[in-house]
């Protein structure tokens, strides 16, 4: 593991292939929660926070479970029933330990579980086969997340200007919100290609 | 129309998913695959089409099962049964249509966390016979399907000139590739959304 391979990652998954813009991974909270940069960093944060510990243990449970059984069309099963029972684990912690940490959060997490960004970072490892070992898989996680974050917090900076700009009738709301994503994500195709190496 | 005033005819549920209440044009919902998987018709078509498969199945089977499941556990035993429909359509599939399976990649095991399945299980499918609840897999499905048929063929065309692999604009047509890379995507729903609400909003004027 050197740092080259590290940076790689990072850049990858944060601008390349960034999960939101370029992937279309999570694209409903994307849009549901992007209205204030107040909500779009704590579903930011949250899905970090889930989507780091989901790479670990999806990745074990692959490698140990699903592979040496040769029941990896099992696959979707067991993942989503892994993120949705870690999501419950996570948020009966978090209520228990760390409250101010559950205030902030609270009422984004049960939305991950059906946020598929979290079960496409899954899958993707998955398919990424014998070269993602667990600390690449666990910085695709990370890096996923931050790359989710920053296009929430990109965009909502961007909605909290366009909520008082007048517009034709038809437009207002979702449509202008999408032509309003598509130029983000037109500023993120400035990124593909970009490789470290 | 023998019975026009009946909100549970199949007539009426038709309209209601593919017009009135479209999942993707009214509701917003499953929007991940209807931007990702719009950049051909036929993948669009393969998309809908599989949508609505699992979308009947787990309707049915989730109206079948409404009164055994309990309340507090009913969105974790969702998730399992729509889980296990997704991975069967992924196999079949996997085995007849390769070259589909191929272009839809991931977005075929992601339809467990499309929204709109979750929200018919929960909304209607609950609550509601199972006939019924047959219908309404059907309606919403078709709604869609119409839904991924319509933003798709805008997207081909633009970006590549054809539609369902025919050339239509001719072949002097310069690609714009823009409209099959992402941007083009959210631009296109975009304005297939506004001018979806434009339509129906003039019908309900008159």
């Amino acid at each position: 593991m050197t740092f080259a391979s590290v940076l790689s990652i990072m850049i990858s998954c944060i601008f390349v292939e960034n999960f939101v813009l370029v992937k279309f991974y999570g694209i409903c909270p994307f849009l549901g929660v992007s209205r204030k940069m107040g909500s779009s960093v704590g579903m930011g944060l949250a899905v970090i926070f889930v989507m780091t510990i989901s790479s670990l243990i999806t990745h074990a449970v692959d490698v140990f479970l699903l592979i040496p059984f040769e029941i990896t069309y099992l696959r979707t099963i067991a993942f989503i029933l892994i993120i949705a029972a870690l999501v419950q684990v996570v948020e009966m912690f978090l209520h228990k330990f760390v409250p101010a940490l559950y205030s902030a959060l609270g009422i984004y997490l049960p939305l991950i579980t059906t946020n598929c960004a979290v079960l496409g970072s899954a899958i993707v490892i998955s398919q990424k086969g014998a070269e993602f070992g667990f600390i690449e898989a666990v910085l695709y996680g990370v890096f996923s997340g931050v790359g989710f974050m920053m296009a929430l917090v990109i965009f909502s900076s961007v909605r909290e200007r366009l909520e008082f700009t007048p517009c034709p009738k038809a437009f207002e709301g979702l449509p202008r919100t999408l032509i309003a994503a598509g130029l983000v994500a037109m500023a993120f195709m400035g990124f593909s290609g970009l490789k470290i190496f | 129309m023998s019975k026009p005033r009946n909100p549970y005819s199949f007539p009426a549920m038709l309209k209601r998913g593919i017009i009135t209440e479209n999942p993707v044009l009214v509701q917003t919902l499953g929007m991940c695959p209807s931007l990702a998987t719009s950049t051909s018709v036929s993948n669009a078509l393969g998309m809908g089409l599989s949508v609505t498969l699992i979308l009947i199945c787990s309707n049915v089977m989730i109206s079948l099962l409404r009164k055994l499941i309990p309340d507090r556990i009913r969105i974790a035993a969702y998730i399992t049964l729509i889980a296990g429909f997704v991975t069967a359509v992924e196999m079949l599939l996997n085995a007849y249509l390769p070259s589909l399976s191929e272009s839809l990649g991931i977005f075929i095991p992601l339809i467990v966390v499309n929204c709109i399945i979750l929200a018919r299980a929960e909304a209607f499918a609950a609550k509601n016979t199972v006939y019924r609840s047959f219908k309404d897999g059907i309606a919403v499905g078709l709604g869609f399907t119409f839904a991924l048929v319509l933003i798709s063929s805008v997207r081909e065309l633009l970006g590549s000139g054809t539609l369902l692999g025919y050339p239509v604009l001719g072949a002097s047509y310069p690609d714009a590739t823009l409209f099959l890379m992402a941007p083009g995507a959210f631009l296109v729903l975009g304005f297939v959304v506004a001018g979806f609400r434009k339509i129906t909003s003039k019908k309900e004027g008159k």
